[in-house]
């Protein structure tokens, strides 16, 4: 046993001080002894032997498992036995797949009025949140007096977005949800991780929100109301 | 018509091409059949068995998807995939790179451990008179001239008294492929590969040399072929199943025989450059002498370290393991008497004789590949200098030590 080796296997850094004293000229004399590894250590021999008892007995599990399955599986009435439980955690994802927590979001989705419109009405609210700017909106005209404008062209970037949902915090009218739980889909061209408008729209379904407030004469209708000033 | 084509071909030849039986019995078939058969399939597979048994190791799965349509093979295709890659990938060669012995070096990595193959023998002489029927060993050893015992082949290619050392002279070879590889790149990372893998390979080649002083010793010959026989002949009667490291008249041989195993097996796996003494690569640090290498010329290193395994399983399976015995197995059948009376002699035909010690052989070098590759993922790499502190202080002087033990021992047995 070297002096590396004490009983309670304390790791020692650097030499060990064996005395100090001072010199005549008052110089520090320091008398130390080299911790050399001892020869059981230096040969690696038993933490060798350790590590692959480890490394042989994960090995023997994984590798004999299928064939205790298949023996298992033949006695057929069995209880469940717990040490049959594969201790690989892969999921094989296109044909295995994890359950996403309740609230993830997902890809976008742009909802639909009853007559099967697009719900956005172009308020801008959704571009100026998103902080990543990663939503491009163009408005046009509609010949509705009550919605004044509608999306022209509603494209997200979903190489930029963060997924953070405050577009769909700021929409007033439920034109934009995130919640299909769906990823963004690989592509190859960073052009086609543009979701566009009409894409957006076939995930869509009728919304239930009332929209369009009070119709094109909501001014007559609010002077109306006794309680509006 | 095919009496004539032969012939002609026969005259067309030069008169050292052999013909007839002697075909079989050619080196150049030989190497041929055991490279095709044996070595290059075993490779490939190793390629991937390394990563699903690593995988195995660390609870995962491994690549288990390469299929061709629905064949998958539990990935057994990846082999297939990753050679198709490397062939059709880009040969980049960088500027200022020594031309010559950059495209040298991936041959000089590969060629001498194919070469080396010659001096392992994978299996038994085959009498191919006698195919069918059992072999009549006493007229074998009374009559070797008998007609039944003409056109014999040997599965061994190359046999010399100096079987072993021809395998070290060859293999020191391979070592030129990695420092010239590392040299010819103009890469100072690449050139440190080189050195690291020479100064490697100089302070493991003395012990292993050394500790096959061993079986020298106790057998008497550096033939690998003759240490196989030296199992099923005058010592080893059917009783000792193996060969001589296990052989019951030298019992007090096996404690130095089993040092002799372990400080080669160490050696060994240091020769082949692989964890935990692949600081020639040292993938974290310096990636190594074939930083600079891709496509097939990368692929050819690769395959190297591969092929490297197997004959460093083959030279200890033959060695120190009995190479193509089967226990209990004589070259007319199996001999249980030493086991228990009632079972007695079960004869058995040549050829079954012959295919079950082939198959002896490839499962003893399967499970010395595994065995490798369980070594290589468990144990972490080394530093430099505790490889040589290694290597100098601890299995030079062991193997020494060995050497000494290993003679005394033989005087006291054999008087």
């Amino acid at each position: 046993m070297s002096a590396a080796h004490h009983e309670d296997d304390q790791v020692q850094d650097g030499p060990k001080v064996l005395a100090e004293t001072t010199s005549a000229a008052g110089k520090k004399i320091r008398t130390l002894q080299v911790v050399r590894p001892s020869p059981k250590d230096a040969s690696f021999l038993e933490a060798g032997a350790k590590g692959f008892g480890v490394t042989l007995k994960h090995f023997a599990r994984n590798f004999f498992l299928p064939l205790r399955k298949a023996a298992a599986r033949a006695k057929a009435g069995a209880p469940a036995d717990e040490s049959l439980k594969s201790s690989i955690e892969t999921v094989q994802y296109p044909e295995e797949k994890v359950t996403y927590p309740e609230r993830f979001r997902g890809l976008h989705r742009l909802m639909l009025r009853d007559d099967g419109a697009v719900r956005c009405v172009a308020c801008m609210c959704c571009p100026t949140v998103c902080p990543a700017h990663c939503i491009t909106i163009i408005p046009a005209e509609t010949n509705d007096k009550g919605i004044e404008k509608k999306p022209a062209v509603f494209e997200i970037d979903e190489l930029r977005c963060v997924v953070c949902g405050l577009c769909v915090e700021a929409c007033p009218c439920d034109a934009i949800r995130m919640d299909t739980g769906e990823h963004a889909k690989p592509t190859e061209e960073r052009a086609d991780g543009i979701e566009t408008l009409e894409m957006m729209l076939a995930r869509g379904i009728r919304s239930i929100a009332k929209q369009g407030g009070e119709g094109a004469n909501w001014r007559e209708k609010s002077r109306d109301t006794p309680d509006a000033k | 018509m095919s009496a004539t084509l032969s012939s002609s071909l026969a005259a067309a030849l030069p008169s050292w091409v052999p013909s007839g039986w002697a075909v079989l019995d050619f080196p150049a078939t030989k190497w041929a059949i055991l490279i095709l058969l044996l070595v290059m399939p075993l490779a490939s597979l190793l390629t991937w068995a390394e990563r699903r048994q690593s995988a195995m190791m660390q609870d995962r799965l491994g690549p288990n998807r390469a299929n061709i349509g629905p064949i998958k093979l539990k990935g057994i295709l990846h082999f297939v995939a990753d050679a198709l890659k490397m062939i059709f990938k880009e040969d980049f060669v960088p500027a200022n790179v020594h031309k010559g012995l950059f495209a040298l070096a991936p041959v000089l990595a590969l060629a001498p451990v194919l070469i080396a193959f010659c001096i392992i023998p994978f299996g038994p002489t085959i009498y191919p008179h006698s195919f069918t029927q059992i072999l009549d060993t006493t007229e074998l050893a009374n009559n070797p001239a008998s007609p039944l015992f003409a056109d014999s082949i040997r599965l061994q290619i190359f046999r010399a008294d100096w079987g072993l050392i021809f395998y070290f002279a060859v293999l020191t070879l391979a070592n030129y492929g990695g420092t010239i590889a590392g040299w010819a790149s103009y890469n100072k990372w690449a050139l440190l590969g080189g050195l690291r893998s020479s100064s490697q390979m100089m302070s493991y080649e003395v012990a292993m040399g050394l500790s096959l002083m061993t079986p020298f010793l106790i057998v008497g010959s550096l033939e690998p072929g003759f240490i196989v026989e030296h199992g099923a002949s005058d010592t080893m009667s059917p009783a000792n199943p193996l060969n001589w490291l296990w052989a019951g008249g030298t019992g007090w041989l096996l404690v130095p025989g089993l040092v002799a195993l372990i400080l080669f097996f160490t050696a060994a796996i240091a020769e082949t450059k692989r964890a935990p003494f692949d600081i020639p690569e040292g993938e974290p640090e310096i990636i190594g002498y074939f930083v600079e290498y891709s496509g097939i010329r990368w692929g050819m290193f690769f395959l190297a370290e591969f092929i490297e395994i197997v004959f460093i399983s083959g030279v200890i399976a033959s060695v120190f393991f009995g190479g193509w015995q089967v226990p209990f197995l004589d070259a007319d059948g199996f001999r249980f008497s030493s086991l228990s009376a009632q079972l007695g002699f079960v004869p058995l035909a040549h050829g079954a004789v012959v295919g079950l010690q082939i198959l002896m052989f490839g499962i003893k070098v399967v499970i010395l590949c595994w065995f490798q590759l369980m070594i290589r993922w468990t144990l972490p790499r080394f530093r430099a200098d505790q490889l040589m502190n290694l290597g100098w202080k601890l299995l030079l002087p062991l193997s020494l030590a060995n050497i000494m033990v290993t003679a005394l021992l033989k005087l006291i047995i054999m008087k």
